[in-house]
This record gives C-alpha cells, structure tokens and sequence, in this order.
C-alpha cells in the first residue's frame, strides 16, 4: 500500500531547503522542540513509546523503548549518539536527510536528548559526506544563533549542545559500541554486551545511539501526537509504525529514495516507485535492506500455514508482495535492515555478486574476532576459485559450514552480517554454484549488468 | 622537522578539544586536521597528535592503521575513489573503474608518475540511488557516464 508522506522530504529540492527559514516555514520547525521542552522528560518518553518507530538502521528495536533504558546516573553525565555512519551497501536514505533535512536532525537531537537526560548529542557521521557535515554543521550554527541550542534553548534552562564527529573510514563503525569507540578516539573495535551503552556508553556515561533517520523523524511524530503518527503505517498492529525513508537501487529504471507510509510490499518499491526492472527484464532477485540482509529470489512464495504466524494473511503469496516491515521480513528468514532494496534482473550472475559482497565484508572485518577475521577471508577466496572453475563440491559445502561457523561466534553482529547474505547466495542460487564446479560456467561470461551497459 | 600545525588550524585544535570530555576524543578529528595540513601522517604527525594529546605513540599509531583514510604514506595532489561495490556495480563500477585506470595509466591504488592523481576504490559510499559515482578529493560525482569521467579526469590531470 503506497501512502506518500513528506514528514522529512517535503523540503527536498526547495531552494535553500536545508536552511532554518526554509524549515521553519515549511514544517513547522522546531515546534516540536518547544513543545517537549514544556513536558515532563518522562512525557517525551513515553510519547515516544506510542510512535512505535523501530530503529531506521537496521536492527529495528522500539525507540521509544531505548530511551526508557536510560536512567540518571549519580556522577555521570548521559549522551545521545546518533548514528550516521551509513556505509552498508545498498544503503542511500541517511545521507538524503543530512544534505536536505538537517534541521530535522537537531531539532530531534534537542527532544532526544530531553527525553533521555542528555545535554550533549553526537552526530556520527561518516567522513566520506563531505557535503552532509557541512550542511549538519551549518545547521547546527543556526539553531544557536537563534537561542534553539547552547546553554538556554528556548529560554529554558535545559542546555543542549550537539557536535559532529567524524570517523575516517571503517564501515565497522556503524556497529554502535564500535562507534562508541571511534567517538571516544580508539580504534573502531566493537565491544563486548553487556554493559550495554544505556548502562556504560560514550566515555564510559549512560547513552542511547539512534540511527539518524530515527531521531529525524521525532520532530513530525511527536508534533502530531505518537498515537495518530504510528498509526499512519500498515502494520501499526505489529508495533511497527508510521513512515520511513525507502530506497531503491539496482537494476532498476529510477533508483530513489522517497518517504513513504510503512508497509510497502517489495512490488510497488520496484515497479511503481523504481519504475520496474532496467531494460523490462524479468526480475531474478532482490536485496531488501542492505547487503546484510539474505536475498530473496522473485519466484519464493510465503509458506505460513500457522494461523498465528505473522505472515499468514499472505501465506502462499508471492514474497514480493508482503509489506515490508521488520518482523515480516524476518518472518521471510531476511531482514528490513535499512528499507533500502538492491534489485538484481534476470541475466546477473549471483556468485558474482556474492564475491562482490564477500570482497566487502572481507574488507571490513575489524579483525578482532577469529571467526570474522579468517571466516571473511576463507568465503571470499572460496567463491573466487569458484568463479575461476578451480573448486570442487566438497568446497561448495565448506562455504556453508565456515558460514555457519562465523554465525553466533563473534563479539558483534558484523559476523552475521557476512555469514548471513552469504548463506542466503548459496542456498537460493546452488545451481548456479555447482554450474562452475562443473565446469559449465565461466567468469569470462559472468556479469552484473545483464543486456546493455547503462 | 617535527611537525606543527599553522595557526589556524592550531586554533581549529583548540576549539575541538572543547567538545570532549577527555582528550583521547579528539584523536581522529585532529589526526584528519593534521592530514589535511600534510597529506598523509608521517612518523612526525603521529609524535605531535600523541604529544599533544597526552596519549601513547602506539595509540594514535593503532588508530591511524585502523580507518582506511589515513593515508600511511604520501598521496597524489588529488584523490579519485570509485565505488566498486555491489549497487554501483549493477550499474557500471566496473567499466567506469576500467576507463580510469586506462586513461591514467595505472591500476587502483597507484598514484601517476607526475604525482597528481592517486586511483583508489571504495567500499560502499552512501550513494547506490546514484550510482555509478566517484568521489573526487571531497566531492561527489554521480551517475557517472564514460563522457562524465573524461570530463573529470581532463580537469584533474590538465
């Protein structure tokens, strides 16, 4: 079900549109900010509960739940962290936000960090978005000009002051405790959970890290009130509510980012919002959310005979046409993650793009943990000697066991995240695996853009 | 020579170290600070970020080898990064990445011999919607065609 919204959008393509004057006219910015800073932080709180906004960078735990896990510390000062390093490939919305919306972002920055007992907040951001620091660090410079930041927003006397930091390069630093390292000027290893950071975050203090488009979005929703804004989505019955920001990539007609109400299915995202397959080919597979999340080919159908199952409604439906939401995916053995999806035509070759995604994670791995650091390695020098028709089947099943093998058995989810996409590969595209291993295939033919050059 | 940073950017320092509770904090904006002076971090830049932090010569030394944007030796005048993965991929990174390295005359990670363009590719850069792309010292370039990277390249190595 297609429901347009433009929450965060609506001041995308507006001259000047990432400015204060632009924002404040437009959306009513930083309304929603004086009207929490009026509230009780226990109010904010629990108004963010009834958003029902699961987490926008992948994992989607309840928001408003994690700001409930922060409790005031007797020395410590607490942190709101917001994650921004967006590096998954696949993954195009957050940067959208920070060049167009940035208001949008401190002005959630300011409720977040009421809300949870913070007078600081971090952005994140990765180092590459040269032009998203600028544009947040502008915004930043407006909002204390006008009295919105700084040591009496609003004429309250609750300060708040928010930074940009920057990382320099390491996709690993999305994982939060390893971000929380990177902020902290370490190496950006993850830790060990618990403590978990509501408990010892940023500098050792209470913190909540949410993903950018997550806080982005608290200004709108709380604005209309968290009930009436969660219920904008289609699965608000599974606590999964209001709107987000969807991509679309791949092998599509017009890849874009667009905001729409949650509960999408994967057909319209592709052919009425991505314009449908490049070159009306048919469809071979798709990527939901994010190189980590398993693939799902266009020809699997929901199998949900359980009448309590989640996925029922749908059983023996297309898998396209589930809305995507994150307990739905999950419910498909994939993923929401990101809500941005790569879409793969009939003609590309899946071992190809498997070694493309393990040459990634591979690359990645922050090489504390054995079984990420040697797993990663082993996948992508396995696929390659397929692809080079040097492997044999019995290396086609030790693909699966050093997959299996990284799952569950590493400080962080960066593990699953390789395991994962790569299990998926092998278990819907086998005969093409074993088509090399016999020889029936070559790398010399093997594409990823089937049909005409772009 | 030990390694100073000009007044500017010293003041640049100063206002960071403002941001954080300790000063281990501003350990990676500051060594970007540095690299933006010198082009890469040298044994110099190391010794003057762990002096002027108060932290160990093999922290900083830890962190510089750990992000991937800290250039451990010196770099082309300007850097050109294709995106090599998966989404940008689908859409042509390979062929765009094939045309640079023909056109400079060298493969990804080398830098031309009159030292003003070093290849590189990226892991991933946040613009799949917009893809295929480069970016070019600190811009983006997107949905790159061969005529656009010509373009690019001629302002780059005229």
């Amino acid at each position: 079900m297609i429901k347009p919204v433009n929450y965060l959008s609506k001041v995308y393509g507006i001259k000047n549109g990432w400015s204060l004057e632009v924002y404040e006219r437009e959306v009513q910015g930083y309304q929603a900010a004086r009207k929490a800073l009026r509230m009780t932080p226990a109010q904010v709180v629990d108004e963010a509960k009834k958003m029902n906004i699961r987490g926008r960078g992948g994992a989607g735990f309840p928001m408003g739940i994690k700001w409930s896990f922060m409790k005031p510390h007797p020395t410590k000062p607490a942190y709101l962290v917001i994650n921004a390093d967006e590096g998954e490939p696949g993954t195009h919305k957050d940067r959208t936000l920070m060049e167009w919306n940035p208001h949008a972002v401190v002005e959630g920055c300011i409720i977040g960090c009421y809300g949870i007992g913070a007078h600081v907040a971090y952005i994140y951001v990765r180092d590459e978005l040269h032009l998203s620091k600028e544009r947040l660090w502008g915004a930043i410079k407006e909002a204390k000009a006008k009295g919105y930041l700084g040591k009496n927003p609003f004429g309250t006397d609750y300060p708040v002051e928010v930074y940009v930091h920057t990382g320099a390069g390491a996709y690993i630093c999305g994982e939060e405790t390893s971000l929380l390292n990177s902020l902290e000027g370490r190496r950006g290893e993850p830790r060990l959970k618990p403590p978990f950071p509501a408990q010892a975050g940023a500098f050792g203090c209470p913190t909540t890290v949410n993903n950018l488009e997550t806080i982005a979005m608290v200004p709108a929703a709380l604005l209309m009130g968290g009930d009436a804004y969660s219920q904008l989505s289609a699965l608000h019955h599974l606590r999964d509510g209001g709107s987000r920001l969807y991509g679309i990539n791949g092998h599509v007609k017009n890849p874009k980012v667009v905001e729409l109400a949650v509960g999408v299915t994967l057909r319209e995202l592709i052919y009425d919002i991505g314009g449908g397959v490049t070159g009306d080919r048919p469809l071979l597979a798709v990527i939901p959310g994010g190189s980590s999340t398993p693939v799902l080919r266009a020809d699997e159908v929901v199998n949900a005979p359980d009448e309590k199952a989640p996925l029922h409604p749908w059983h023996g439906q297309s898998v396209l046409d589930v809305p995507l939401g994150v307990d739905t995916m999950r419910g498909l053995g994939t993923m929401l993650g990101t809500c941005c999806a790569t879409v793969l035509a009939e003609g590309t070759c899946p071992v190809l793009a498997m070694e493309n995604l393990m040459q990634f994670y591979r690359h990645e791995s922050c090489g504390q943990c054995t079984p990420c650091r040697e797993g990663g390695a082993w996948l992508f020098r396995t696929v390659t000697k397929i692809l080079d028709n040097k492997a044999n089947m019995q290396e086609l099943d030790n693909l699966h066991d050093i997959a299996n093998n990284i799952m569950g058995n590493t400080i962080c989810a960066f593990g699953e995240g390789t395991a994962m996409p790569a299990l998926g590969f092998l278990q819907k595209f086998r005969k093409d695996f074993e088509a090399y291993v016999r020889g029936e295939r070559t790398r010399a033919t093997a594409t990823l853009i089937p049909g005409v050059s772009p | 020579m030990p390694f100073a940073l000009s007044a500017d950017r010293e003041r640049a320092l100063r206002e960071i170290l403002t941001r954080y509770p300790t000063k281990m904090g501003a350990c990676i904006p500051v060594l970007h600070l540095c690299q933006d002076q010198n082009g890469w971090i040298s044994e110099e830049v190391i010794e003057y970020v762990a002096h002027t932090l108060d932290l160990p010569l093999s922290h900083v030394q830890g962190v510089v080898t750990f992000y991937t944007l800290f250039n451990q030796k010196p770099v082309g005048k300007h850097q050109v990064w294709v995106c090599r993965t998966l989404p940008c991929a689908l859409r042509g990174a390979g062929p765009v990445l094939e045309h640079c390295e023909k056109r400079l005359g060298i493969h990804a990670g080398e830098t031309t011999a009159d030292g003003k363009v070093t290849l590189r590719t990226a892991e991933c850069l946040a613009s799949c919607g917009t893809a295929p792309m480069m970016q070019v010292d600190k811009e983006y370039f997107e949905n790159l065609t061969l005529e656009k990277v010509d373009e690019i390249l001629d302002r780059l190595t005229r």
